[in-house]
């Protein structure tokens, strides 16, 4: 076939002032060239579209998207990517400012936001907050909130030195840097897309454009044949075991669809090829036959009766139900002194992490290596090694840098799709999910309909809860079943209460496949809970901040599981911490309001618990630490590091552990042939679980040490080039390593750690003991409400998270911080449409100037199950944050809304619409 | 296969348009978005490199503003209080990457009903300048843009300025635009308006837009006419009326419903009035 793209053109110009020439389409975007041709794979690519702004160059010092610019016009111009910042192998100040202050966290938006702060910094040296947000408002953040970023740009002028890691045995605790942190500052770090071989086949998928139909397929092969540069074209019948799923016994998810799509955006064939060849050739160019049939849209069409089947082995499109069942709730409501009932709905949304999935994929032998961004290695290898009917072991993930998760990479994406092209074509193959592809395709959080009853007792004290929550599933299973098991247990919400009946169900639709988003359904169940506390501390005339406290779970209460909370229940503290805020945020409110005027103020509070890792499932994580003949120390990571920190805090765990300073480690994360496994980077359970694990293998590791040179605590040990010596009361005792026997992972010493969270399965009633501990937090949100165009603005946030303790406190912050800006997200602007937001701009994210300052509290009640007394707070920062800010908006306007997100249309309506907007009536336009 | 023309005279470019159809590339802000996943494969006509289209230039009787001229160009640009709606329009142009890029001409040409500098060039009473093989013609604004996505420029057409009359009475303008979120967004509604008036502070004229609210965004005659005559000042927000919101007919989507629109499209304008009447009145 004839390329028909224009011809190659000579072009010169310098890159990070190096004068280069290439030979390109002249309508080549700069970004692929820069990252294609000459190798700078700083410079990411989100969405193609300049919706992101992760692909910010800039062009003769004026910050542009890379990815909108054609090479012609860089012609004769200057360059700067994000690999021409620094100089002589140091950071320039604003790449130690984001260093410093963790302006990163997964990395992938990090080299744009830094080349768009050079571009301000050079025209505003000391630049106001509104500056920088003007400056980096094109740039999306998905990890950070942007807090943190604003704050190391403002502080770039500083020039201050980056801080000296802690001593041996002072890590854990500390505000130590990102292990990572260069990397990712550099633009160093490789993320799925960067380190692709230049030998690799390109793997492009069509997608079903119909929510629901059959089809037959023309001939391929004529296609194949027609279409040089194609090399195959993969459908179902060339998948061994075509069917995966996250539950050992639900793999109802197809890699390629057979003859039937359940939902738009459903994977149909593998083009693999030249880029070029599986790029032009287009969907419509191929033989798919359709016969289109009336989709399953929403819960009421799921449930209703003769509805269509989505999948033909699930009766009445019913996938699962969870619930807890304690006490008499419907003779405890008939006492209550105040009963307050709602419903409440909440949309599908979406992760969009500014990463799109990524990976490569090539054969060794008998075995599959697949480079991939993932929060899951060990998981992927056993589906991957599933559906292409090998042995686990014959499968091997490295993980690569993940640019954000958030849920959204715990599901199969390219794994099974390059894996099994590489496998048949015995040649390394690739795939990079364009950015409406991403969308399309993978998970959501799962819209909620939730009804619920709270009653008290006059004192306000919590009776009774009755909670009946249905989810939108979508096609497949995923983590439905997760949602539906988790709700139930966190309804009530973080209170004492004797009499609850909570029940969760999950049901199938022709929609978005919805799995695992921050949270677990619980975000959605906590609108609901949240409201209905405000609604009863209004009918009793109390205190918002009081009521809470006053039911408040604490050390020695038991949970609507019948689990006796034994220790580590910080929201008495989160609340007292919160009250001063509290206080002085509602008498700010009341002046302001006086003043009169459209825009009116509103303080909200949100509380939440959040159990920590799989509900009422063994949840395992080990790791292993060992010595090297030379005298280097190898930590053997199984963590995902997803942005959230763990390549770092894991470290600084073990380090104490071993009684080694972090900088004397050297570590592998989440190689699943080099490490081992450390679970799912998920609920919230890493520092938890891996932090325990690791903590374990640090100690296992220090205590062969002393064994094996005699010493006796309290020791101090040191490595050097073949020699260990430990130093003890007694004297310093010398262990040359050169000669010991070496294990199978090249170690002479090793040290291992395993730790499961004690918990039991759930009985019918929904008894048992589903979490060892549980994350507690307290949030109180400010906005301003301008009534007259329904418009929120927030305007500070305060957090108080019990944390049991922080591994890191600066990463704890980050997390809180980004947690805030997705539950704002959340709150009043994502929604995911199929079909209509499959983008960036139709699909909004906060940007830069939407997070208002937050102030964080660190509660610190300590976990003794924990490493160094840690739980977990990926997830938890998220969930109080929306209905701390639609309480807000209640408590400034008197209107609640029970549809998410408020939009500013809603809200108008609802204001003006006398009455309450009832979650039918704020449905958004079909 | 297909061609990449990049000429640096506009005869040769003209004459490129003569001979075949080219897509017109400027910004590349709109051409990228409309192909992601895709091969660029269409005959292009790069005009970045046309050097007399980019800047902005004064005459005794209007002020041209080249097509390649950028956002930033405009933000930067030593421009009268006449020119302010569209200097805040042009900070309300996707993020600062846009705005460097980004041109004049590709967002009229664009013609997307939320174009975010077509209501302030409305209020500022804009023509906009073809130029072809077989010479120059200008229009007004409001003629060249006939519905989404749709310009009156011939195929073998180039834009080549905007052109802003000068109508030698004291002026100032003003754009305010509302999105869900705070960058990067595009608009629910917007509203520009521009007034003339004379040394006893009364308004000699008005021009009022709102964009996103329409196919194409549109002047308000009636509220134009009312406020005509009016004294300076904040109380201009009190003109508008419901009535005067007539030649709107906005529609639901992701980001809005129609009636939301209307509704907030009044709301600007009194707002924008209100301060462009104060700021007029106490400069």
């Amino acid at each position: 076939m004839n390329d028909p793209r224009p011809p190659a053109e000579s072009i010169a110009f310098t890159v990070n002032g190096a004068p280069v020439a290439v030979r390109a389409a002249p309508a080549t975007r700069l970004a692929d060239l820069l990252r294609d041709e000459l190798g700078l794979t700083g410079t990411k690519i989100g969405c193609n579209a300049g919706d992101c702004g992760s692909c910010t160059v800039l062009l003769d010092g004026r910050q542009v998207c890379a990815c909108l610019t054609p090479v012609a016009q860089a012609g004769g111009r200057a360059v700067t990517t994000i690999e021409g910042l620094g100089r002589d192998g140091r950071l320039a100040p604003i790449q130690a400012a984001f260093h410093r202050h963790l302006g990163a966290q997964c990395g992938i938006c990090t080299p744009g936001m830094i080349l768009a702060a050079a571009d301000l910094l050079a025209r505003h040296p000391n630049p106001t907050e509104a500056q920088v947000q003007d400056g980096l408002g094109g740039v999306l953040c998905r990890c950070t909130g942007y807090r943190k970023i604003v704050e190391a740009v403002m502080d770039a002028a500083a020039h201050a030195p980056l801080p000296a890691a802690p001593p041996a045995g002072s890590a854990l605790g500390a505000r130590a840097l990102k292990a990572d942190g260069v990397a990712k500052v550099t633009g160093a770090d490789r993320f799925g897309a960067d380190g692709i071989p230049a030998d690799a086949l390109w793997l492009r998928v069509v997608r079903s454009p119909h929510a629901r139909a059959t089809f037959t397929l023309g001939d391929l092969d004529a296609v194949r044949r027609a279409h040089p540069g194609i090399e195959a074209i993969l459908t179902a019948a060339h998948v061994p075991a075509n069917g995966y799923g996250i539950y050992p016994d639900v793999k109802d998810q197809p890699v390629l669809a057979a003859g039937e799509v359940r939902y738009r955006g459903e994977a149909v064939l593998a083009l693999v090829g030249s880029r070029a060849a599986v790029e032009a050739l287009r969907d419509d160019a191929l033989p798919i036959h359709w016969s289109v049939q009336s989709p399953v849209v929403g819960i009421d069409a799921a449930m209703a009766p003769g509805a269509a089947l989505v999948q033909a082995a699930k009766p009445g499109n019913f996938l699962v139900e969870g619930q807890v069942r304690s006490g008499d709730t419907a003779a405890a409501l008939r006492d209550c002194a105040a009963v307050a009932e709602g419903r409440f709905e909440t949309s599908f949304v979406e992760h969009a992490y500014i990463e799109p999935e990524a990976g490569w994929a090539r054969r060794t032998g008998d075995r599959v290596e697949i480079h991939v961004t993932t929060q899951t290695p060990f998981m992927d290898r056993d589906e991957v090694a599933l559906v292409l009917g090998l042995r686990p072991e014959q499968v091997r993930i490295v993980p690569t840098a993940c640019g954000g998760g958030f849920g959204g990479k715990l599901d199969l994406s390219v794994q099974p799709l390059v894996a099994l092209a590489a496998w048949r074509l015995g040649r390394p193959v690739a795939c990079v999910y364009t950015r409406p592809e991403s969308m399309m395709a993978t998970t959501k959080r799962h819209p909620a309909r939730i009804h619920a009853r709270f009653g008290a007792d006059a004192q306000g004290r919590l009776q009774a809860v009755e909670f009946d929550a249905l989810f939108n599933t979508g096609a497949y299973a995923s983590w439905g079943p997760t949602v539906a098991n988790r709700v139930p247990v966190h309804a009530m919400g973080p209170y004492r209460v004797a009499n609850a009946s909570t029940r969760g169900r999950a049901f199938l639709t022709n929609e978005p496949v919805a799995g695992a988003f921050r949270g677990f359904g619980v975000p959605q169940a906590a609108i609901a809970h949240e409201a209905l506390m405000d609604d009863l501390a209004e009918q009793l005339g109390l205190d918002r901040l009081e009521i809470r406290r006053r039911n408040a779970l604490r050390a020695g209460d038991t949970t609507c599981t019948g689990q006796r909370l034994e220790a580590s229940c910080g929201l008495p503290q989160c609340l007292d911490a919160l009250d001063p805020h509290w206080q002085a945020a509602l008498a700010d409110a009341a002046a302001f309001n006086a003043r009169g005027g459209p825009v009116r103020r509103g303080v909200g509070i949100g509380c939440m618990w959040y159990g920590i890792g799989n509900t009422a499932l063994s949840n395992p994580s080990s790791m292993r630490i060992g010595i090297t003949p030379e005298g280097r120390v190898v930590f053997h990571n199984g963590c995902a590091d997803i942005g959230q920190g763990t390549n770092t805090t894991m470290l600084q765990v073990v380090a104490d552990a071993a009684g080694l300073p972090m900088e004397a480690i050297q570590w592998i994360a989440g190689d699943t042939d080099l490490t081992l496994d450390a679970g799912k980077s998920s609920a919230s359970r890493q520092a938890f679980v891996s932090g325990k694990a690791a903590q374990l293998a640090g100690q296992d590791l220090r205590a062969r040490v002393l064994a094996a040179t005699g010493a006796a605590e309290p020791a101090r040990i040191s490595l050097e080039a073949g020699v260990l010596r430990a130093t003890d009361a007694a004297g310093e005792h010398v262990l040359p390593l050169q000669g010991l026997p070496v294990n199978a992972n090249g170690f002479v010493i090793e040290g291992t750690g395993r730790f499961d969270p004690p918990t039991t399965k759930l009985d019918a009633h929904g008894q048992g003991i589903p979490y060892a501990t549980y994350a507690f937090a307290a949030q109180m949100a400010v906005v301003d409400v301008d009534t007259e165009l329904g418009t929120v603005k927030p305007v500070r946030i305060v957090a108080a998270h019990d944390v049991g303790r922080a591994l890191n406190p600066q990463q704890v912050e980050g997390q809180i911080h980004g947690g805030i800006a997705q539950g704002l997200g959340l709150a009043l602007m994502e929604e995911y449409l199929a079909g209509r937001t499959e983008n960036l701009h139709d699909y909004l994210i906060p940007s830069v100037g939407d997070v208002p300052p937050i102030e964080v509290i660190l509660v610190e009640d300590r976990e003794p199950l924990g490493p160094g007394g840690a739980k977990g707070v990926g997830e938890p920062a998220l969930i109080p944050t929306p209905p701390a800010i639609l309480g807000a908006i209640r408590h400034a306007t008197g209107v609640q809304m029970r549809f998410v997100p408020v939009l500013p249309h809603r809200l108008r309506a609802a204001l003006t619409g006398g009455g309450e907007p009832g979650p039918q009536e704020a449905r958004p336009h079909p | 296969m297909s061609l990449y023309l990049r000429p640096e005279s506009l005869n040769d470019a003209l004459a490129a348009l003569g001979r075949q159809p080219l897509t017109v590339l400027a910004g590349g802000t709109d051409f990228y978005p409309a192909r992601v996943g895709r091969p660029v494969d269409e005959s292009l006509l790069d005009i970045s490199a046309l050097a007399p289209l980019r800047g902005i230039s004064e005459t005794s009787d209007h002020w041209r503003l080249g097509a390649a001229t950028t956002w930033t160009d405009v933000i930067e640009a030593p421009l009268p209080p006449l020119f302010q709606a569209l200097r805040q329009a042009a900070r309300e142009v996707g993020g600062v990457q846009i705005q460097n890029a980004g041109t004049l001409g590709g967002n009229v040409c664009n013609a997307s009903p939320a174009a975010d500098g077509v209501p302030a060039l409305l209020a500022l009473d804009a023509r906009v300048e073809l130029a072809s093989r077989s010479g120059t013609r200008a229009l007004p604004l409001a003629d060249f843009i006939t519905g989404p996505r749709r310009t009156a420029r011939a195929a073998d057409e180039l834009l080549t300025a905007v052109l802003v009359p000068r109508h030698g009475l004291a002026a100032r303008s003003r754009f305010a635009k509302l999105g869900a979120r705070r960058y990067l967004v595009i608009s629910i509604a917007m509203a520009a308006a521009c007034l003339e008036w004379d040394t006893t502070g009364r308004v000699v004229s008005a021009r009022v837009a709102v964009g996103a609210c329409a196919p194409v965004a549109r002047r308000l005659p009636a509220l134009e006419a009312a406020l005509a005559g009016r004294a300076l000042g904040p109380a201009l927000g009190e003109a508008v009326s419901e009535a005067h919101l007539a030649p709107l007919s906005p529609i639901d989507d992701v980001r809005a419903d129609a009636a939301y629109r209307l509704d907030a499209a009044g709301t600007l304008l009194r707002r924008l009035l209100s301060t462009l009447g104060a700021e007029a009145a106490f400069p």
